[in-house]
């Protein structure tokens, strides 16, 4: 319906969704750092995942939305909090979260931004994108299946490597 | 943007927009009505099963019972914990309830499904008012992964709720209950993944329209296995028992709803039952043809209630199921936590995986169906798992005897810090 209306210019009503779940977005970032519980960040953090979800949505990409659903809030958040659990749960607030260089992380945070930005503004200048609607999960499936395999499988070593470490690590027989 | 609905296909107009408001309300109604009648269906049939009465004194038969606990509920005084998290602590019931409330949305409820007059599929669409639209209140293209989604969200509540208690034994129970809802969901999506093979789209819409005759459904099509698979890992994923080491009064105070009570307590209450039913509609949908007829011969016994026979279907296949869990609460013993963790990760994962690859190679190599293709694909593929399977217990007992000896030499003071 929206999307009909927009087929050669700027649609008004997908960046006001945007510009409202980034600001969300960033309000839910600032907060990770600033609480004083790691439980309330980790759930911040929850926050800031499903915000990046909703923003897929919004780009028509509803595999990738679902996908990030499922990965990173269904899975990776509830392992970090499991983490939390099993070692300090506490209550309210706690002290000695912040780490005395935390002061490094602004200059890498605006590096890595500018990084971001020149390479998005570099590839795409002043297009407008064609209003294509959803990719079916098909047409996805077929693309990573074939062309993009090979980074595919180095991705999923990557994961088999972690898991593999991780086991090394906590196992105490060494 | 998205493609949910043919309704919202062309302008917005006011009769697309009053009948998406309709099915926002009669789906939200469903949900609670469903709730409250699993309520008492599950009380009445586990005391017929257990030889006593059961609820016999609210209205005729009982059957007010769910609705005088409801009403009670919301009286109670709510009890907040003096060292709870105040936030999480209220929030953590509704992202327990929620979750299963959404998954109505992608359930096809009804619809026209079955074989149009020239061969082709009908694709479930209906016109109501001049609109073409489905019996259900979305459609996305990904329509499955959003019911996973939803359930892998659903941990959160029972997470949170033990955590913000701000007390040990919710916090004890809450840990290994979502270790063993996060165990299961392996392979409930592992068993999910051979249904979607066999279909071959994410929508639930078109996987509904692919099982038009018993044949066809995916129970049978996949093979049975993955059916008993994703019904086993439903039940660990929703609590129920023989699962239900969760609130397992006589292990662990009571789990992770120990602190709560009131409304608050009702509503992981009923979150718990509106699961068993919308987890039951998403097995009708996956693997019993959701609205679709089972004909006996070529009659459909329902064609009498004519638009509404799928929606009747539906119904009676759900209810089916409603009651093969309450028939489980009644007859299982519960499980040990170990054998729980073993059976979800030892058993029940490989099953899983295994029938999943064998599905995948018979597509492959038998794409015809022949029988002395399929019987080929089938014997290699036994001979490959089980070349795999011993090499995996050769390695296991590698490592084991390894591990012995290590404990037979005493370890030395460089031993230790190595």
């Amino acid at each position: 319906m929206i999307a009909q209306a927009a087929s050669d210019s700027i649609n008004v009503a997908q960046n006001v969704g945007f510009g409202i779940i980034a600001a969300l977005m960033i309000f839910a970032a600032l907060s990770v750092v600033t609480t004083r519980n790691v439980v309330h960040a980790a759930l911040w953090l929850v926050l800031v995942l499903a915000g990046v979800a909703a923003q897929y949505i919004l780009a028509a990409a509803e595999f990738v939305a679902a996908s990030q659903v499922l990965v990173y809030i269904g899975a990776v958040m509830v392992l970090f909090l499991f983490g939390i659990m099993l070692t300090r749960a506490q209550i309210g607030h706690e002290k000695g979260l912040n780490n005395p260089t935390w002061a490094l992380g602004i200059p890498v945070a605006i590096v890595l931004l500018g990084l971001l930005a020149w390479v998005i503004i570099d590839a795409f200048e002043d297009d407008v994108l064609p209003d294509r609607g959803p990719t079916p999960t098909v047409a996805l499936s077929d693309q990573f299946l074939s062309i993009y395999l090979i980074p595919f499988l180095a991705l999923s070593f990557v994961l088999l490597a972690a898991a593999i470490g991780a086991i090394v690590l906590a196992r105490k027989d060494r | 943007m998205i493609a949910i609905d043919p309704l919202l296909e062309g302008r917005l107009l006011w009769t697309p927009l009053l009948i998406v408001i309709l099915k926002v309300v009669v789906v939200f109604v469903i949900g609670l009505v469903s709730t409250i009648f699993m309520v008492n269906f599950e009380r009445k049939m586990v005391s017929g099963l257990q030889n006593r009465i059961g609820p016999n004194r609210a209205g005729p038969r009982g059957i007010f019972q769910a609705l005088a606990d409801g009403i009670k509920s919301f009286f109670k005084e709510d009890l907040l914990p003096s060292r709870a998290d105040r936030v999480v602590f209220r929030l953590a019931p509704f992202l327990s309830f929620v979750p299963a409330f959404l998954i109505w949305s992608v359930i096809p409820l009804g619809g026209e499904f079955g074989p149009n007059d020239d061969g082709t599929l009908k694709d479930g669409t209906v016109v109501w008012f001049g609109e073409v639209t489905r019996v259900q209140l979305a459609d996305p293209p990904i329509g499955i992964l959003v019911v996973l989604a939803l359930s892998s969200i659903a941990v959160y509540g029972i997470m949170l709720a033990g955590w913000s208690s701000g007390s040990k034994y919710p916090l004890l129970g809450s840990v290994r209950a979502s270790a063993q809802m996060v165990s299961y969901e392996a392979a409930l999506g592992l068993s999910l993944a051979a249904v979607l093979l066999s279909a071959g789209t994410l929508s639930t819409a078109s996987i509904v329209a692919q099982q038009d005759s018993f044949v066809n459904w995916n129970l049978v099509s996949t093979g049975i296995v993955p059916f008993i698979v994703f019904l086993i890992a439903t039940t660990a994923e929703l609590n129920r028992p023989p699962f239900d080491l969760v609130e397992a009064e006589q292990e662990l105070v009571g789990g992770f709803n120990t602190e709560y009570s009131g409304i608050r307590f009702a509503l992981f209450f009923l979150s718990e039952f509106m699961g068993v039913v919308t987890m039951s509609a998403v097995i009708v949908t996956l693997f019993f043809g959701g609205p679709q007829p089972l004909f006996l011969g070529d009659v459909n016994v329902l064609a009498f209630l004519g638009p509404l026979s799928g929606t009747a279907w539906f119904a009676l296949k759900l209810l089916g199921f409603l009651y093969l869990f309450v028939w489980f609460r009644a007859t299982l013993p519960r499980l040990r936590y170990d054998q729980l963790m073993d059976f979800g990760w030892k058993i029940l994962i490989p099953v899983a995986l295994g029938w999943f690859l064998l599905l995948a190679a018979l597509r492959e190599f038998s794409p015809d169906g022949t029988f002395a293709d399929s019987l080929r694909v089938v014997v290699i593929s036994l001979a490959v798992g089980a070349a795999a399977g011993g090499l995996f217990l050769l390695a296991l007992r590698v490592a084991q005897n390894n591990r012995l000896e290590a404990d037979e030499t005493p370890p030395t003071r460089e031993g230790v810090t190595t």
